[in-house]
């Protein structure tokens, strides 16, 4: 396969960006979910 | 907070706009997302799996390239989720200034980081398609100028929207700036067209036989429609997280109102 480098690294780019995006939504998902369930049960008390 | 109008009254939204208001509910909307998020991410995981593998190994290398065309798979995707991610982008600011819908606010703020992303993609992966084709990383051809344009938008606008203490003052600014940029998206489509570029012309349309070799289609359909399954499920991953983090927002104020109230009282 010629060109290899190029090709290698472009699929590096268009795989690790979206994986680094999809992680951080869901750490900031949980995050959201946990923070809001900890505030609801202290306004119930 | 919203108050309930009657479908006769002034402030009722239009008829078009009365469906999209069925999803303003917070708890309906996360409900939904919820639902539909896992099939999203995996049919848009398997579907690019089978599109770059299909891709990388098993479609022909063109003739004239060699392999390097098979950074297509990867940089076309990207191209056409940067146009689209932007056209989104400037619906859902029309939607949140005309109609006031308490999520195109948000949906507009969190499909910019992504639109931006994808954008960026774009322009590193064309770069390095273009080094082993056209000799050099980059080139001020029309093209890749207006998708560059198309970059500084994406940032632009996420500057903007966090640039002000009210985030409602950042989301009308935001999607004003949104709304102006959509003129690129017609520049980038017929910039080939109307100049003289390095860059090729398209070679698929929605109305015109493409002009790819069979082969080289179908894994590129599969990696584009995966790509943009994966873009809707970050989008709407993260539209979930800005909607639960806005119920925080209120919860904390509400808090801050009740404890000053109670102050005020013991005072």
């Amino acid at each position: 396969m010629n060109h290899l480098p190029f090709i290698i690294a472009a699929y590096a780019v268009a795989f690790v960006v979206p994986v680094v995006f999809g992680l951080e939504a869901r750490w900031r998902l949980a995050r959201a979910r946990a923070r809001l369930a900890a505030l609801e049960t202290r306004r119930r008390r | 907070m919203l108050r309930a109008v009657s479908a006769s009254s002034p402030l009722a939204p239009p008829r078009g706009a009365r469906g999209l208001h069925r999803f303003a509910n917070p708890g309906r909307f996360l409900r939904l997302a919820g639902r539909v998020l896992p099939w999203l991410t995996a049919a848009g995981l398997a579907l690019s799996a089978v599109g770059l593998v299909w891709g990388l190994f098993f479609a022909p290398a063109d003739w004239q390239q060699g392999d390097a065309v098979r950074i297509m798979y990867v940089h076309v995707p990207a191209a056409w989720l940067a146009s689209a991610g932007y056209f989104a982008l400037a619906i859902a600011s029309a939607v949140a200034l005309v109609w006031r819908h308490p999520l195109a606010d948000l949906a507009a703020v969190e499909i910019a980081p992504v639109g931006a992303a994808f954008t960026a993609i774009c322009l590193i992966t064309g770069s390095l398609w273009g080094k082993p084709m056209w000799g050099a990383w980059w080139v001020w051809d029309a093209r890749l100028t207006s998708v560059l344009v198309l970059f500084f938008l994406y940032l632009g606008h996420i500057a903007l929207t966090r640039a002000f203490d009210s985030p409602e003052r950042g989301y009308r600014a935001g999607a004003i700036l949104a709304l102006v940029g959509v003129v690129n998206l017609p520049i980038i489509k017929f910039s080939v067209d109307w100049w003289n570029t390095l860059h090729q012309p398209a070679t698929i349309s929605l109305f015109g036989a493409p002009t790819m070799y069979i082969g080289m289609l179908w894994p590129l359909l599969f990696t584009a429609l995966g790509a943009t399954l994966i873009f809707a499920a970050l989008v709407l991953a993260r539209l979930s997280a800005a909607v639960l983090e806005r119920r925080i927002r209120a919860l904390l104020a509400a808090t801050a109102r009740d404890y000053v109230a109670e102050e005020g009282h013991l005072a």
